[in-house]
């Protein structure tokens, strides 16, 4: 009795330690299908969606491509910097992840603006001075309308102009999590502070691969 | 019969007392509830702002001598340099609109006493002055 009672609760426990080494994070996103040859013959498969490459200014008037992203982790968001309504929200939330990995070689967040007249580079320095962050890590992204739209559906974000939504711009308060290679691997309601917790939870996770 | 006046006196006192406790608390919710409609988004839950970009209400030096002209920041907005605890903020606040009169002051008197606040309370017919005073929208 008491050694079942004994094997049963190390199987127990073996089972919790095989789940929580083996947690790996999803690649999200459409897999696109690919040509390939194999042996000769030519097959379809599919891929992980990678995100595109991409090209913007960002508040110190540097240009910001995939290069700057190549080998690290980041974050991307899209957001404008006289909104009013979820963003200071999500700003504050992604304010603790910064604070947690400023100097760090390894992470970067990408704000992308959508207000793409009004959020100019000089707009941007303004705020990123006021909200007391440096492009070491974090990165308040400019472009045109087109760049940032094209971008959005790489990174499965909504952002885009709406006349009907509050400030003229409809966009998603979440925050997507991208791995080295460029793969999404989470997305996050940055306005929650529950799911931001569980966002600094897979960075570690990513950190480690 | 003196003493079922004083009983009488003691009994209803008692229920004035419990009443504008009662009262207190009810609008103290309502200010509780309308702050997180239209004010939660910059200010925060907590009160703290953000940064240099959206000033506190918590502990605000500025918010504890405005008194009942909060009112007009509120139906107003406001804009410009402002210091609050030491920090400068130019910012842009917009006007908060289709509040009534009572809902301003329920909202100021909600920010003067959360977090901490000790600010002190703003009585109706203030709120209403002020807002009569407000200069005109900048
Ligand atoms: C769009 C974001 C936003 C919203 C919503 C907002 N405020 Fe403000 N508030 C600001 C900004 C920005 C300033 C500073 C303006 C400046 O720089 O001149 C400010 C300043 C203030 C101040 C004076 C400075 C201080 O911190 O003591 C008070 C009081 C205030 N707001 C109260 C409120 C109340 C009450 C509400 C809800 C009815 C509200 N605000 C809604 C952005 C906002």
């Amino acid at each position: 009795m008491k050694t079942g009672l004994a094997i049963a609760l190390m199987l127990i426990l073996l089972v919790g330690c095989d789940q929580q080494n083996k947690r790996t994070l999803p690649k999200l996103g459409n897999r696109p299908l690919v040509e390939r040859v194999v042996d000769g013959k030519t097959i379809v498969d599919t891929v992980d969606h990678q995100v595109a490459d991409f090209a913007f200014r960002n508040q110190d008037s540097t240009l910001i491509t995939e290069k700057t992203v190549a080998g690290k982790i980041y974050l991307a968001d899209f957001f404008f910097t006289s909104c009013f309504t979820i963003c200071p929200k999500v700003k504050k939330n992604m304010k603790r992840i910064y604070d947690k990995y400023q100097g760090s070689p390894d992470l970067l967040i990408l704000s992308h603006s959508i207000d793409y007249r009004y959020d100019t580079v000089g707009r941007l320095a303004w705020y990123a001075d006021k909200f007391n962050i440096k492009s070491d890590n974090w990165h308040l992204l400019t472009g045109s309308y087109d760049e940032l739209l094209r971008m959005s559906y790489q990174y499965l974000l909504t952002a885009k102009e709406d006349d009907e939504a509050p400030g003229g711009f409809d966009h998603s308060g979440s925050i997507a999590l991208i791995d080295r290679q460029r793969h999404i691997r989470g997305m996050y309601d940055g306005t929650d502070t529950a799911s931001v917790n569980q966002l600094m939870l897979d960075i570690e996770l990513l950190l480690q691969e | 019969m003196k003493k079922s006046i004083v009983f009488l006196v003691l009994i209803s006192s008692f229920f004035g007392v419990a009443l504008s406790c009662n009262d207190g608390t009810k609008t103290y919710r309502e200010g509780a509830i309308l702050y997180e409609t239209h004010c939660e988004s910059c200010h925060m839950a907590d009160g703290t702002g953000l940064e240099a970009l959206y000033p506190p209400l918590a502990q605000s030096d500025m918010l504890r001598v405005m008194g009942a002209t909060t009112a007009c920041a509120i139906v107003n907005g406001m804009e410009g340099k402002i210091i609050v605890n030491g920090v400068e903020y130019d910012n842009k606040m917009l006007p908060i609109k289709g509040l009534s009169t009572v809902e301003v002051t329920n909202i100021i008197n909600y920010i003067n006493h959360a977090w901490g606040n000790e600010n002190q309370f703003v009585p109706l017919q203030a709120v209403q002055k002020a807002l009569e005073d407000c200069s005109p929208q900048k």
